[in-house]
């Protein structure tokens, strides 16, 4: 039989890994937003798209199937990683392509967040 | 919403937030009143009580509120909920028997060595066999159920006998008639004259939150002028800052506030646009998540937390703080460094 009290155990680390879990599930939003540029021209950003995707392969497929321009910025605050700006409003199919199973990434449509009007 | 125009409630039929056309008074203190609706609590609530027929109510689903919960809605749930169970089942009924049919039709085919066209023959009979048979089950079943589902009420033998037009007044529903007239028939009687006697009732079933529409005007060719937003503040009980810079951040855009207080954003915004933004506010940071109830202060408590207090139900939760997040560079290009 063993002596409970002296069991050695971190009392820091479980609690460090509950919060990293917290944080990851507050942080794990997806933002989709639109931008007016001049005339009736716009642009939509998508930001936060989990790492394990490669920005590129999704650009490109993006640009292909939308019919539109597009750039990854990289953003040397590296706060907000790459995001992926199209050209026009494209809130609505990115979205789909984001939660679509079969061709698209099949993420959760919860985690993605629309904003603009 | 009385007499809005027709578009306008239209659209706005199915959000929980609508952009009403009655004059708002503010008083000095800060309480709001509605002119043309004297008392909107009581309407709101006799709102809930009436118009929430059965199929709005499935709409609904998660946005009814426990304690609303009232006895026309409680009485038309289960009727509803009968007439979907009963469809349902024949639905699944069919399929379950149809496999059943192909399996005996494959067992068929294997055992008795016959022509391809014999076989055709035999296949279309069983079918035609086994739907009669199914159809008699599925008739028993259906009486027996009735049966159960009209126990506690008066004893009603058939109900073909409870026919008749209650518009024409035919059937059970004559002058004269001295027949019992069950309850079913009755309360769908019921809810087709609240319905046609109310039909504003219907697309405004959910308890709406009103305020006064943005007013939107251009200012020159790239700027738009929110001119009342200092009311619809008032009116939500919010900070105009808050309000503020939360369409910045959701319009991708700045702005800045004029000498009469108006809001001057950057970029052309339809009032159409501005009322979406507006209800995302609503949702976000002034309608209470547990009770609906809009009556909500926003305070901000410790360790710079927003938190969002409700005075109906005294629930209390954290809202995030607004983020601006990624804005590409628009226009003019980037100055460069050094």
């Amino acid at each position: 039989m063993s002596i409970e009290n002296l069991k050695t155990y971190d009392p820091f680390a479980e609690a460090d890994e509950e919060d990293s879990g917290q944080t990851k599930q507050t942080q794990e939003y997806i933002h989709i937003r639109i931008q007016q540029r001049n005339g009736r021209k716009t642009l939509t950003t998508v930001q936060g798209i989990p790492k394990k995707f490669d920005a590129k392969k999704i650009l490109k497929v993006a640009k292909k199937e939308f019919a539109c321009n597009g750039t990854i910025i990289g953003d040397e605050d590296s706060k907000m990683g790459d995001v992926i700006q199209l050209q026009g409003d494209q809130r609505a199919k990115i979205k789909d392509f984001l939660t679509n199973k079969d061709e698209g990434l099949g993420l959760d449509a919860k985690t993605i967040k629309v904003h603009g009007f | 919403m009385d007499s809005g125009e027709p578009s306008h409630q239209r659209r706005t039929s199915r959000k929980s937030v609508a952009f009403t056309d009655q004059k708002i008074v503010v008083d000095a203190d800060g309480s709001v009143t509605m002119v043309a609706s004297p008392t909107d609590e009581i309407k709101e609530t006799a709102q809930s009580h009436s118009a929430r027929t059965p199929p709005l109510v499935a709409a609904l689903g998660a946005f009814t509120d426990a304690p609303q919960a009232t006895d026309a809605q409680d009485a038309a749930a289960p009727a509803a909920d009968d007439g979907l169970d009963l469809s349902l089942m024949k639905k699944k009924k069919k399929k379950v028997k149809k496999e059943e049919d192909a399996d005996a039709d494959a067992a068929d085919e294997a055992a008795p060595a016959e022509s391809d066209g014999a076989i055709d023959l035999t296949m279309k009979k069983k079918k035609k066999k086994k739907a009669a048979k199914e159809d008699d089950e599925f008739a028993k079943k259906l009486e027996a159920l009735n049966l159960e589902g009209k126990e506690g009420e008066e004893a009603t033998p058939q109900e073909d006998e409870q026919d008749g037009d209650w518009e024409q007044g035919t059937g059970i529903w004559a002058h004269d008639e001295t027949k019992t007239i069950t309850y079913n028939p009755l309360l769908s009687r019921f809810f087709a004259l609240l319905s046609q006697k109310n039909p504003d009732h219907a697309s405004t079933g959910t308890r709406s939150y009103k305020i006064p529409p943005p007013q939107c005007l251009r200012e020159g060719n790239k700027k738009t002028i929110f001119a009342n937003l200092p009311e619809i503040c008032k009116r939500m009980k919010r900070a105009d800052e808050h309000v503020t810079s939360y369409l910045f951040a959701e319009l991708g855009t700045s702005g800045s506030v004029d000498g009469s207080r108006r809001l001057v954003i950057k970029g052309r915004f339809q009032q159409k646009q501005i009322e979406n933004v507006l209800r995302t506010y609503i949702i976000e940071y002034v309608t209470c998540k547990t009770c609906r109830s809009p009556n909500t202060e926003l305070s901000k408590g410790e360790n710079r937390l927003y938190f969002i207090t409700c005075n109906s139900c005294g629930s209390r939760r954290s809202v995030q703080a607004i983020k601006t997040g990624f804005s590409a560079q628009v226009g003019k290009r980037r100055k460069m460094q050094g």
